[in-house]
């Protein structure tokens, strides 16, 4: 069932600001569901509307076929883990998790047990007692989540919950936050500018930008087949060529024309003809780095170039290749160069290689 | 390192300047000597007269009265007085805002007047309801300003978030933003509270013929000569004072 949550074109507006402009999405029961995009584009917003927190201009929200739009948030089913926690200092660890069972009049020995469970859920059983401020920030978060998933809602808002902390305990608590959803099986919607974040997390996720969807798909298609210059530069890091098309051969592939870099084939999913203005969009590690000149039925695209700058990260590096006026970034496995022996260096003559499949073409006038 | 002496010579100098007067009244109130000119020997008798004027103790009891009901409505009007000047900007919450700060300022003289014309004009007879009303007006604005500088510091958030996990509106209200304001609604009261027993000039214009404050009876007392007894008086209300901040102390670590 796909209609668990639809957001049907939904506006708001903030004075002459558009926040979310005519935005609709359709999640699924139990998906783990990202809003990804750059500060600004409306993602909180957003989630307020799913939240009860703010009125739509227009649209309606319906969840599992219930229009919800003008429901309080006090009684829609839906539970948020706030970006600053937002836990009450003046509570226990134990008396915030249990403040939505208490609101609900659950009796006490009940939600004693469910509070209980939640604890061992976030692994928070020894901190019953203390008050938030005696809690470190992956505590906190870890009873923010517990103390919205305890009402069971049919879906749990996430906006930014990472933000806070630092980087080692991010991706400790991301992993966390991965085995928490597999529990539970909440439908998850999780607000993020961090593409990272979003990938590792989510089943699908929908790009925003400037209060409107730029695409919505997996994590992999997102990345290996963006439909946008935005979203293309957004997930992940890439090479962008302009590139008129020349021919559109069948089954996506077309050749276009990259100035002084030749006429290299690509992949493309949109309806291009010939003559028409694009991009050509390349991933760093899709580029492999030779001393030789490929064979041409190998690696069907080649550019010869200098390389102007290396630097290395441990498990891959990260080369700058001047080809003509393009300078090309190509990320490589280290051990791509174990056969060789040495790793190419600074000024040396290459050559850079890539498949069709491995480039895309998207669509030039995309702002980003 | 050398140690100056000058903080400690300051605060030296600055209690000697704050607590010889108090020192002096409650050496004269064992004084036996009627105008407390020099030492005549020790005496209960201030106390013992003092405990047979009922006189002063009704002016207290009308006094803590009026004490209590202003401060117990100060709170509540000045708690919502602040939180609807913290929570909404227009051109009516600074009329509002302007307004409250008006008590602060205003001389006392003037509120006292203005008070009295207004129960005048309005018919309203005065007595204990006149002072309580009068006592609610300042008494206001002080509440008011503490619980503004609390809900400075207030993350709104917190309301989201009890909404979130099914509290309405005035639940939410009732287990998140009172109990985390309370303190200063309790400082705001107990500074009511102090002021509104501490009243003269206002509670002068507004009381009755039939009402008498405790200021106004120690007043009328200064007038009779009758010094030892309000020396006597006023060391009993030291004593309590310094209990009760004791009892504030005690209980504000309590909950640190
Ligand atoms: N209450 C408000 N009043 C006026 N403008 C607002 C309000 N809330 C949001 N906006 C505007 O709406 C736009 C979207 O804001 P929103 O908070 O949804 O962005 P966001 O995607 O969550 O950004 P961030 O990543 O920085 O949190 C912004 O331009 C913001 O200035
Ligand atoms: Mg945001």
């Amino acid at each position: 069932m796909d209609d668990f949550l639809v957001i049907e074109k939904v506006t708001k507006r903030f004075g002459a600001v558009r926040a979310v402009d005519c935005i609709t999405l359709r999640i699924a029961c139990g998906e783990s569901f990202s809003l990804l995009g750059p500060s600004g584009c409306g993602k909180t917003t957003l989630l307020r509307m799913i939240a009860g927190f703010e009125r739509p201009d227009e649209g309606r929200i319906l969840l599992e076929g219930e229009d919800i739009t003008t429901l309080p948030p006090e009684r829609r089913p839906v539970n948020t883990v706030f970006q600053n926690y937002a836990l009450f200092p003046h509570l226990s660890v134990e008396e915030n998790i249990g403040f939505g069972l208490k609101m609900a009049g659950v009796e006490r020995g009940e939600a004693r047990q469910r509070v209980a469970r939640m604890l061992e859920l976030v692994k928070m059983q020894d901190q019953r007692a203390k008050r938030p401020a005696q809690l470190s920030g992956g505590q906190k978060q870890r009873v923010a989540i517990a103390r919205a998933l305890v009402n069971q809602p049919r879906v749990l808002l996430l906006d930014e919950p990472l933000a806070a902390l630092d980087l080692k305990l991010r991706q400790h608590m991301l992993g966390e936050l991965h085995a928490i959803h597999q529990e539970v099986g909440t439908t998850f919607i999780y607000v993020t500018h961090d593409q990272g974040e979003a990938i590792s997390l989510s089943d699908r996720i929908a790009v925003l930008n400037a209060g409107r969807v730029e695409q919505v798909d997996t994590p992999a298609r997102l990345y290996e087949a963006p439909g946008s210059h935005f979203v293309a530069a957004f997930v992940g890091d890439a090479n962008f060529l302009p590139a008129r098309v020349l021919e559109v051969r069948h089954e996506g592939y077309v050749r276009v024309a990259c100035e002084e870099l030749g006429n290299p084939l690509a992949c493309t999913a949109l309806p291009l003809s010939a003559g028409q203005q694009a991009r050509l969009m390349v991933r760093p590690e899709k580029l492999l780095i030779t001393r030789e000149r490929p064979e041409a039925g190998e690696r069907v695209n080649v550019w010869a170039g200098t390389i102007t700058d290396v630097t290395y990260f441990g498990a891959y590096l990260r080369f700058v290749v001047q080809a003509g006026e393009t300078a090309l970034l190509v990320q490589m496995a280290n051990n791509r160069f174990a056969s060789s022996g040495t790793v190419p260096g600074r000024g040396e003559r290459v050559y850079v290689s890539f498949h069709p499949e491995e480039a895309r073409v998207v669509a030039a006038d995309s702002q980003g | 390192m050398r140690r100056s002496v000058f903080p400690a010579l300051v605060t030296l100098l600055v209690l000697v300047f704050l607590l010889s007067p108090l020192a002096v009244l409650v050496v004269n109130s064992f004084n036996a000597s009627r105008f407390g000119g020099q030492w005549e020997g020790f005496t209960w008798q201030w106390y013992e007269r003092l405990r047979e004027a009922d006189e002063v103790w009704a002016a207290l009891v009308v006094t803590l009265k009026i004490a209590a009901l202003s401060s117990v409505t100060a709170m509540v009007l000045g708690t919502l007085a602040a939180y609807a000047l913290h929570r909404h900007r227009s051109w009516l919450q600074t009329a509002h805002g302007a307004l409250v700060t008006v008590p602060l300022v205003m001389p006392d003289l003037l509120m006292g007047m203005s008070l009295l014309a207004f129960f005048v004009s309005t018919g309203v007879e005065l007595g204990m309801t006149t002072i309580w009303i009068a006592h609610v007006t300042f008494c206001v604005s002080f509440v008011a300003m503490v619980v503004l500088g609390r809900l400075q510091d207030f993350d709104f958030t917190l309301l989201d978030a009890a909404r979130d996990l099914g509290a309405p509106p005035w639940e939410a209200a009732r287990r998140v933003l009172v109990p985390l304001l309370l303190p200063g609604i309790l400082a705001g009261g107990l500074l009511a509270f102090t002021l509104s027993i501490d009243d003269y000039v206002i509670t002068f214009f507004v009381s009755g013929p039939g009402t008498t404050t405790l200021p106004l009876r120690v007043a009328s007392m200064m007038k009779g000569r009758n010094l030892p007894m309000i020396n006597a008086l006023s060391t009993l209300m030291i004593a309590g004072t310094f209990l009760l901040a004791a009892l504030a102390f005690r209980l504000q670590r309590g909950r640190a």
